[in-house]
């Protein structure tokens, strides 16, 4: 059974279970519990007697009952072991030799699955392909809280590793005790145990009456790291058989027994209030259910889904809206933005004053809101039954979007279980969840029956949560080719609006009892939010950087991939080139003399030479860019060179020859890591070339892909050549938004060295271009 | 009743005549395939052939489409026994979220049933009516060219119906 098909299956049991049963249990952790000779004796939800719907006893944060006896000064367990210590919250072997791995996390497109099962593999020294994994659910999986910020790898991909070198070496414990012979002459095939003589013990054969419901150890039985089999092989993706052949691989694919299809009627700008609605003549249109009517909150539900599409159209048009101008004028937006008042902190060089001296550089960078645009609108099924709710969501966090449906529906959480089904890639917080609560609230007024909620284009386009526009600062002095001091400043809204307060999702807002949004918050350093990779990674005697947060968001904002990192390392890397222009030196060059960290060279020695910088030779209207950053000065380390062609006449830019480099610690799957690093590239080039969220004085204009163009076949890259360092044993280090903010700056230097302008402003649109080439000609 | 031709098979279908094909293959016949992107013809997620033709199936009404031929990622082959097509994007590794491929894969199997080796820049103009935002385009580019080459050499065109 394909892994695709695996989930679809995850899907109807729960169906199943939750329709057929008296009570709506969902597919409860205990239902995989096998029952005399499982390895599992009881899962670590059970030891705290629930069985309710959702198996709902996690609580957003591991508590004490559920993490077995903490030994006083216990060491950290690695990765999210530290949060979810048992060892059989991660793993479970029956006595029919099923293996199941859980992961809090979920797949996105990013490849997860296919890594976290790799490394399960590995150290449980079995063939992938008997490993059945589950991912985020919370009737299932452990609480890893959102798939976001490039940690799955290193929090469940860690915590995998571990747990399963911890249960293989239990099980080799037991085998040894059979054959009364040391561990240490013990192998492994497959999950076989040898022994001496010839005799063999399968892991199925060793788990009666074993309890694997154990407190993990710091410590674990590792396999070497020079004789790896599965980790750092090319393993083809699990879920792409079924992508490609129709399968059921997402929520969009899901159909339940008796599912109705629902439409959202969103109100035509932020703040608009619904004055008036004469429905009877929907109610009565071919297959119409119900008109879901909360406030501002209106939704048409029908037998099938076009019928619900064009009874929302219907409703539409029979609804009167009154309207507020709520939104800045956009052509003072970034000025209008540096206006609103800020909270600042000084996140690097407390001491540091101001720049002064005549070899001063200085820039000021500006970004516009850009959105998600998943190309399938977002999407959920929701089931009410016996005062509770299940949810099937695309969301990065089911964990956090259980809490706030709870809160939501006025449900104690244990009531609502929200299962992760794949979607179309979301690339940070988009309106997953708000689906998801859509889908909740039109399902809570219709139980007894799925509800499918899909968004139609233009809702996605005008209300999904932007990544906020942005304007940075740089200043800078150079002494003797080398940069003596420097300065940074960044202003932004936040970059997180996500749930876990029923205020963040969506619809809330439009109900006649509106939940409030809760006040934006800065994310913390080091990883950041706005000021995300704002501190540079080089070598700078003296330098000061500071965060300019606006709480107030005139445009709804969140979590677009990479975060202020795009941002800010456009900036800082566009500024590098400009005070390598200044001192006259080479771009790579420049950056080596700045750098001490010895993965850093690496990657900008290998990026360099892959493109073959050093050999370039120059030809007209041409021109090569660098870029490199460390994505939030912890993850994964890139450098990515380019080349450009601009069209002095229209503006238009080609993309050439892209080298890329990268190191993402052990490399589990490197094509995986190509894949993201490839489509990180292209994503960034569409953000920098072509994007930008339009309004007028009240609403969203930019409501399709006519009016918000992202990059299409006819001018992505000519080529994109990626290498990834491997580096087997280090930690594994996240590479999912590595590349955006190095590509947008190599492509960014690129332009400069083609045409001699420096372009500031994202995006660069022909428009831009032409008017850049004419200034002081 | 509208009579269909879908992947070789005929199919009645109850519906009215303005549905867009897009949701009688997925709602009445319960094909995957074809995605809803964007309702608007913009994206391609929902791209179907149509006789030879690509076309945008959320919003071909269809009433246009019965008695032509319509075939759908579906009638590329299966996961068990993949056709050309689908062969190239699991030997490429060519998706990433996966939303758009199987319209990516039709538009592709409408160009090389009519031009069986196009340079890469004509697949590059003939691709770009489709979307892709995950950023996998130079593996598509990749398997649709792998795509032509697996069925030059077996001389077919790809198991279609």
């Amino acid at each position: 059974m394909s892994a695709v098909e695996q989930g679809t299956r995850q899907a109807r049991d729960a169906q199943h279970d939750a329709l057929d049963s008296g009570r709506l249990r969902s597919l409860s952790r205990r239902a995989f519990l096998g029952t005399g000779g499982a390895l599992v004796v009881a899962f670590s939800l059970l030891a705290r007697g629930q069985e309710t719907l959702g198996q709902g006893t996690k609580q957003e944060k591991a508590e004490p009952q559920n993490r077995g006896e903490v030994p006083k000064n216990a060491p950290p367990l690695p990765g999210s072991l530290e949060q979810d210590p048992m060892l059989d919250s991660w793993i479970r072997i029956d006595a029919n030799g099923a293996i199941t791995v859980f992961t809090g996390k979920a797949e996105l497109g990013q490849g997860v699955k296919t890594a976290l099962i790799q490394i399960a593999a590995e150290e449980l020294i079995v063939d992938p392909a008997r490993i059945t994994l589950i991912t985020a659910d919370t009737g299932q999986t452990p609480n890893e809280g959102y798939t976001a910020g490039s940690q799955s790898m290193q929090h469940s991909g860690t915590a995998i590793l571990n747990a399963a070198a911890q249960v293989r070496g239990i099980l080799m414990s037991l085998a040894a005790q059979r054959f009364s012979a040391p561990v240490n002459v013990l192998t492994v095939q497959n999950g076989v145990v040898q022994g001496p003589a010839g005799r063999t013990a399968t892991y199925a054969s060793l788990v009666a009456g074993v309890d694997l419901h154990v407190r993990a150890s710091a410590q674990s039985p590792l396999t070497d790291p020079s004789s790896r089999r599965v980790m750092g092989t090319a393993m083809h993706r699990v879920d792409i058989p079924g992508k490609v052949t129709g399968g059921e691989s997402y929520v969009q694919d899901m159909r339940l027994p008796g599912m109705v299809h629902a439409r959202v009627v969103r109100p035509p700008s932020y703040g608009a209030r619904l004055q008036g609605l004469d429905a009877q003549f929907v109610e009565r249109m071919p297959g119409v259910v119900k008109i879901v009517r909360d406030g501002n909150f209106l939704a048409v539900v029908a037998e099938q889904e076009y019928q619900a599409i064009s009874a929302a159209r219907a409703l539409a048009r029979v609804s009167r809206w009154q309207e507020r101008a709520t939104l800045p004028a956009p052509a003072d937006l970034h000025a209008s933005m540096q206006r609103l008042p800020s909270k600042d902190k000084v996140i690097l060089g407390q001491t540091w004053n101001t720049l002064e001296g005549s070899d001063v550089v200085r820039a000021t960078y500006r970004r516009p809101y850009q959105m998600h645009g998943s190309i399938g609108p977002s999407c959920a099924v929701a089931l009410a039954k016996d005062e509770g709710v299940t949810v099937w969501t695309h969301s990065q966090g089911v964990y956090p979007l259980r809490g706030a449906i709870a809160e939501l529906l006025h449900l104690p959480p244990d009531r609502v279980r929200c299962i992760h089904i794949e979607g179309s890639g979301c690339y940070g917080h988009n309106a997953a969840d708000d689906a998801g609560a859509d889908a909740a609230l039109i399902a809570s007024k219709l139980p007894g029956r799925p509800v499918r909620v899909q968004w139609m284009r233009e809702e996605e386009h005008s209300w999904e949560p932007y990544g906020p526009a942005m304007v940075t600062r740089a200043r800078a002095a150079l002494d003797n080719g080398r940069i003596a001091g420097w300065e940074f400043d960044v202003w932004s809204n936040t970059h997180s609006t996500r749930p876990g307060k029923a205020g963040e999702l969506g619809p809330a807002s439009l109900l006649a009892k509106p939940f409030p949004p809760s006040a934006p918050r800065p994310l913390p350093q080091p990883e950041g939010g706005g000021d995300r990779n704002a501190i540079p990674l080089y070598s700078i005697p003296r330098a000061k950087v500071t965060h300019r947060f606006i709480p107030e968001m005139p445009l709804r904002v969140s979590a677009l991939r990479a975060l202020g990192a795009y941002m800010n390392v456009f900036s800082i890397e566009s500024f590098i080139d400009e005070l390598a222009a200044a001192a006259r030196a080479d771009p790579v060059e420049f950056r080596l003399r700045h750098l001490e960290d010895a993965r850093g060279i690496e990657v900008i020695r290998g990026a360099a030479r892959r493109f073959g910088w050093s050999e370039y030779a120059r030809t007209p209207g041409k021109g090569r860019g660098f870029a490199f950053a460390r994505y939030k000065n912890l993850a994964a380390y890139c450098a990515i060179a380019m080349e450009v062609e601009v069209m002095r006449e229209s503006g238009e830019i080609r993309v050439g020859r892209v080298a890329a480099a990268v190191d993402s610690g052990e490399a589990v799957n490197p094509d995986g890591i190509r894949n993201q690093i490839e489509g990180g590239v292209v994503q960034s080039l569409s953000w920098t070339m072509l994007e930008e969220v339009t309004w007028d004085g009240r609403r969203i204009t930019s409501r399709d892909w006519g009016r918000y163009p992202i990059l299409r076949f006819a001018h992505v890259p000519a080529s994109i050549d990626v290498d990834v360092i491997d580096r087997p044993g280090q930690p594994f280090l996240g590479t999912g938004e590595a590349a955006q903010g190095p590509a947008a700056a190599a492509f960014a230097n690129a332009v400069a060295d083609a045409t001699g302008k420096r372009i500031r402003q994202i995006p660069f649109d022909p428009p831009r271009v032409r008017a850049a080439l004419l200034e002081n000609r | 009743m509208i009579r269909l031709q879908v992947n070789g098979q005929a199919r009645d279908v109850d519906v009215d005549g303005a549905t867009p094909l897009l949701y009688v293959l997925r709602d009445h016949l319960r094909l995957n395939g074809a995605k809803f992107g964007c309702g608007l013809g913009q994206c391609g997620a929902c791209t179907v052939l149509l006789d030879r033709e690509p076309v945008f199936s959320c919003i071909t009404p269809v009433s246009v489409v019965a008695g032509r031929a319509v075939r759908t990622v579906e009638g590329l082959g299966t996961s068990d026994n993949p056709g050309p097509m689908q062969r190239a994007f699991i030997e490429e590794q060519a998706a990433q979220c996966g939303y758009c491929i199987a319209g990516m894969m039709m538009r592709a199997q409408g160009l090389l049933e009519q031009n069986p080796s196009p340079s890469s820049m004509q697949v590059r103009q003939y691709m770009s009516a489709n979307l892709c935002r995950c950023g996998t385009h130079m593996r598509i580019l990749r398997a649709i060219d792998r795509a032509g080459a697996l069925m030059r050499e077996t001389g077919t065109k790809g198991k279609t119906t």
